[in-house]
């Protein structure tokens, strides 16, 4: 009696264990929020689950199944290209923006503002808006095209398979530039302005400046973004959702789009687990890619003697 | 080689001017040190002629040519910044080397002159390191290699021992004074600390709000300070200054005290002034003022006593030791020849 008392006690008081109970309530939160429903899904995707129905062991089958799916075939490249093509005008543009209010300028706290409002709107609300941007009738891009009297008809902007992946993608940039513009700017701004003055004396252009000089130095801080930028892209539900729901025909369907409509709206769980759960390579990948190919350059590396 | 005239040089920032009509004639070859407190333009200066800052009005030369509007690339200077500016993704090699790539010289021409000047400055063991791997000094010296390298016409430097520390600082000073008697190129140097200007200069230019305050070889500003703002900056501990009178054969402080001290042709009697006296120059004599130890502060090499004459407080230093105790008399003499008089106005010397 005394000795399960003693032992209660040494629990709450020893340091190691003490550490243990502080981990807790984080490590709950973690298993609860993030391993579960990720291992739940694992499971699921070997399973004929559907809904109302728990569903039973198949092994791979469901992975089979898509794997020869045009639909599935059609979603992967398409997540690629969005991913990829979003991803480096998102770049190029933002780092564009972040170089030119990194100057000085008049109005300056303002237009910074100002770009950030692509990423303070909801999603689904900007997704809205760009409905409207794209539609088949009331498009102000045809209507101003048409004044300018560029075009005769009106564009199908989202009607058509190749117009509309670009229109998407058009949108997805739109609303990640920010994002890449504020972080560099961040970055851009930790550059001690006395570098830029050495090279000035050293003689360098303003283009050797930011050859030499302010691209290797923002490197560190690109890579982090970039990672987070992929990552998100490749991810994106809700812009494509609203704006075509996968259409037309399935070709601007994403990965996470056609999970959801495989899963949720045909209530083939199983097959839409497997969709999602097909993900996690390409994910693990790009953060592989930063961590090995974009991790902490030797110059960064301080103190060290030899 | 060449030397830098400055001729009515003025710098404003917006409606604010920070210099005020700067003449300085740096001759070919002279080490010159822009010396003064923080915020006197000694830096502005500096910028200005290396071009990071438009000159608004004036005219800077370098050797004949006048460099108002030329870029700061084609002025033929280097300039070793106070952080010293060093690219912390290239190694020392590449740091040095920056400008004659941008230039467009051979790697075997880059190469040599990178490592003449890093024997030059005892870098050669460190080439390949990045600058975060070096010390302060190092990078001090990697710094000043960079300059080295381009063969310039004038140094700048900025301040560029402060970030050092003390012993550091003593040292980098001997080094820069001798690589330029190696060098012997025209050297701009800025810095707010007296000694590293006394130490290191052939000419110092003075200068206190944007103004030259006296221009002059060292021993000649401490000899003779042509105002009390540089009596009062250069020299450690400062010069005291005792307001006074010219009372007949004497000078008569104005709590009372009598000094006995030849008087000049130029000090009328009767007349207020301003006596300065560094604390070097008084001496301990049976005929002196007597004046009362409050704090002594001996230094092993010499000894600093303060004390009061007559509610003024005044330092003396001494290199000889002697016994003081606070509270105790000691009497006080100025040693004739090195008395400084200022008028209490203008505060110009008389």
């Amino acid at each position: 009696m005394t000795g399960e008392h003693g032992r209660w006690r040494r629990l709450r008081t020893n340091r190691d264990w003490l550490g243990f109970w502080f981990m807790l309530p984080a490590a709950a939160f973690l298993l609860l929020f993030l391993v579960y429903p990720l291992g739940l899904g694992i499971w699921l995707s070997f399973t004929d689950a559907r809904i109302g129905s728990p569903g039973n062991w198949i092994g791979l089958e469901n992975y089979e199944w898509i794997i020869g799916d045009a639909k599935f075939q059609t979603a992967v490249f398409f997540t690629l290209l969005y991913t990829l093509v979003a991803s480096a005008f998102k770049f190029a543009i933002g780092l564009y923006l972040a170089l030119l209010l990194n100057q000085a300028m008049p109005f300056k706290a303002i237009i910074r503002a100002v770009v950030l409002i692509p990423f303070i709107v909801p999603t689904v609300l900007s997704a809205i808006a760009f409905w409207w941007i794209f539609d088949p009738q009331f498009s102000v891009i045809s209507w101003s095209l048409k004044k300018l009297g560029w075009i005769q008809g009106n564009i199908n902007f989202l009607g058509d398979a190749w117009n509309a992946r670009w229109s998407v993608i058009f949108a997805n940039v739109w609303r990640g530039v920010p994002f890449i513009a504020i972080s560099l700017l961040a970055g851009l701004q930790t550059l001690p302005p006395s570098l830029y003055e050495a090279a000035t004396l050293d003689g360098a252009t303003r283009w050797q400046m930011f050859r030499y000089v302010t691209y290797p130095l923002l490197t560190p801080i690109i890579a982090v973004v970039m990672t987070f930028s992929v990552l998100f892209t490749f991810t994106d539900f809700q812009l494509i959702k609203v704006l075509t729901n996968g259409g037309p025909a399935g070709s601007t369907e994403l990965m996470a789009t056609m999970s959801y409509n495989t899963a949720i709206l045909g209530s083939r769980i199983g097959e839409g687990s497997a969709v999602s759960t097909a993900m996690v390579p390409f994910l693990l990948a790009a953060i592989m890619f930063s961590w090995f190919g974009l991790q902490r350059r030797k110059w960064q590396h301080g103190e060290s003697n030899d | 080689m060449a030397g830098v005239t400055l001729r009515q040089v003025r710098k404003s920032f917006g409606s604010t001017e920070v210099v005020h009509g700067v003449d300085v004639a740096i001759a070919d070859g002279e080490f010159c040190v822009l010396v003064g407190p923080s915020g006197c333009g000694k830096s502005t200066l500096l910028r200005m002629i290396a071009g990071l800052e438009n000159i608004s009005a004036g005219e800077i030369r370098i050797g004949d040519r006048i460099v108002n509007q030329v870029h700061p690339k084609e002025r033929d200077i280097a300039m070793v910044f106070q952080n010293y500016a060093l690219y912390p993704h290239m190694t020392v090699a590449a740091n040095m080397g920056f400008s004659l790539a941008l230039r467009g010289e051979t790697k075997a021409l880059i190469a040599a002159r990178v490592r003449t000047a890093a024997e030059i400055l005892g870098l050669a063991p460190y080439l390949e390191r990045y600058p975060r791997q070096l010390s302060g000094g190092q990078r001090q010296r990697v710094a000043m290699g960079r300059a080295i390298v381009r063969n310039p016409q004038v140094f700048l430097f900025d301040e560029p021992l402060s970030n050092l520390d003390a012993k550091l600082r003593v040292a980098m000073r001997t080094e820069i004074k001798e690589l330029h008697q190696r060098l012997k190129t025209t050297t701009v140097y800025v810095t707010h600390d007296q000694i590293e200007a006394m130490t290191m200069a052939d000419k110092i230019v003075v200068m206190h709000d944007g103004l030259v305050e006296q221009i002059g070889a060292p021993l000649e500003l401490y000899d003779r300070p042509a105002n009390r703002f540089v009596a009062g900056f250069i020299g450690s501990p400062a010069m005291n200054f005792l307001p006074a009178r010219v009372n007949g054969g004497c000078i008569s402080l104005s709590s009372g005290v009598d000094i006995s001290l030849p008087i000049k042709a130029k000090l009328e009697a009767n007349r207020e002034v301003i006596l300065g006296i560094r604390p070097e120059h008084l001496e301990i004599a049976a005929d002196g003022f007597a004046a009362e130890v409050v704090v002594i502060e001996p230094t092993g090499s010499e000894t600093q006593l303060f004390a009061r004459v007559g509610g003024q407080e005044i330092v003396a230093v001494f290199r000889e030791r002697h016994e003081f105790a606070p509270g105790q008399h000691v009497r006080l003499r100025p040693r004739a020849d090195c008395a400084h008089f200022f008028d209490p106005s203008s505060g110009q010397r008389i």
